[in-house]
């Protein structure tokens, strides 16, 4: 997928709630990605780095939790994990599956440091 | 010392709620958007042209053509008698919201009922920017082969209806329809369906019904 805009949009989202909560630095920010929405951690991180250098975010650690792929089969009710591709129910091999778990993409949460008297130095 | 702040926010978030707002807008003017997504040549301007020259007369059609370059199938679209847009993405592998709603800004949506967003050939960038249309549809065509379901899993599961086009090479190509359509049926569990050839315009009457059909519903 797109690795840039993503990273675009997380740095809006940071900088946000960031903002809002008066922060003076963002030391973490916590990225909860389903094994169906593909993206490249190490590209994230890479454009991370580079667009975050002067804002809030700078030198802030992107953790990256990765959901597995949940399926449940439509017709005997067999829950199950998916490995790497696509694959049918193994109980009795039906086609007639639903998505579960996987498909999230979102920030959870942030780490700020500035806030409520927090002592910063800013030397 | 530092605090966690529960964020919980969708990272596609700023261009879902824009693509909200277009959605919004082609509701107000009663206008039926479907997005069509594919990969390079699998006929998307063939399907579009079929499309405007099967509802010309019976409804005003608009279109959005979305490529990194050349006006070609906006030239297209327009000599097949639409009011055609077109944007260069200048490299850009899929439109997004924001795209879209500037090039809602050149169209007089109160003079149309169909607006048409032919995507950039891709089936992997377009699935995740959601523009604020009706209807996604994907065009899958026969010479792509069987397995694009399986290796293209995210475009498949997001897709209101699929296309399935070039019907008239089936004899030609090795590719096995229930394989392919197993696999959709994994995705997309009752996606409906239409194989056709743009070529021969077999199946093009049923694309044409349902297109109708969600006008008089939608608009």
């Amino acid at each position: 997928m797109h690795e840039l805009s993503v990273t675009e949009n997380v740095l809006a989202i940071a900088q946000r709630h960031a903002q809002q909560a008066e922060a003076k630095q963002v030391t973490a920010v916590y990225l909860v990605i389903g094994q169906l929405s593909s993206i490249i951690d190490d590209s994230v991180q890479f454009y991370w780095d580079i667009i975050s250098a002067d804002s809030l975010c700078a030198g802030a650690k992107l953790h990256f939790e990765r959901i597995p792929a949940q399926l449940e089969c439509q017709d005997c009710g067999q829950q199950y994990t998916l490995a790497r591709e696509l694959t049918n129910c193994p109980a009795c091999e039906s086609f007639s599956v639903k998505v579960l778990s996987g498909q999230e993409f979102y920030v959870s949460a942030i780490d700020i440091e500035g806030m409520n008297g927090t002592q910063i130095n800013t030397d | 010392m530092s605090q966690r702040i529960a964020v919980v926010e969708k990272i596609m978030d700023a261009n879902e709620r824009l693509a909200a707002t277009n959605l919004a807008r082609l509701k107000a003017a009663g206008v039926v958007g479907l997005n069509f997504m594919a990969s390079p040549g699998a006929g998307k301007t063939s399907l579009i042209e079929q499309t405007i020259r099967g509802l010309n007369g019976r409804y005003r059609l608009a279109v959005i053509d979305g490529d990194i370059a050349t006006s070609i199938d906006a030239d297209r679209a327009a000599a097949a008698g639409a009011t055609a847009v077109q944007i260069n993405t200048g490299g850009d592998c899929h439109l997004d919201a924001i795209m879209v709603q500037l090039a809602l800004d050149q169209i007089d949506l109160n003079q149309n009922d169909i607006l048409i967003i032919e995507n950039v050939g891709n089936l992997i960038c377009p699935a995740n920017f959601q523009l604020g249309v009706h209807k996604n549809v994907l065009i899958a065509s026969i010479p792509e082969g069987d397995d694009k379901p399986y290796k293209y899993p995210g475009i498949y599961r997001g897709v209101d209806a699929l296309v399935i086009n070039k019907t008239d090479l089936m004899p030609y190509i090795d590719f096995d329809m229930d394989y392919f359509r197993r696999g959709v049926e994994m995705l997309n569990p009752g996606l409906v369906t239409f194989p056709l050839s743009c070529r021969t315009g077999e199946g093009i009457p049923e694309w044409l019904d349902w297109i109708t059909e969600n006008v008089k519903r939608d608009a």
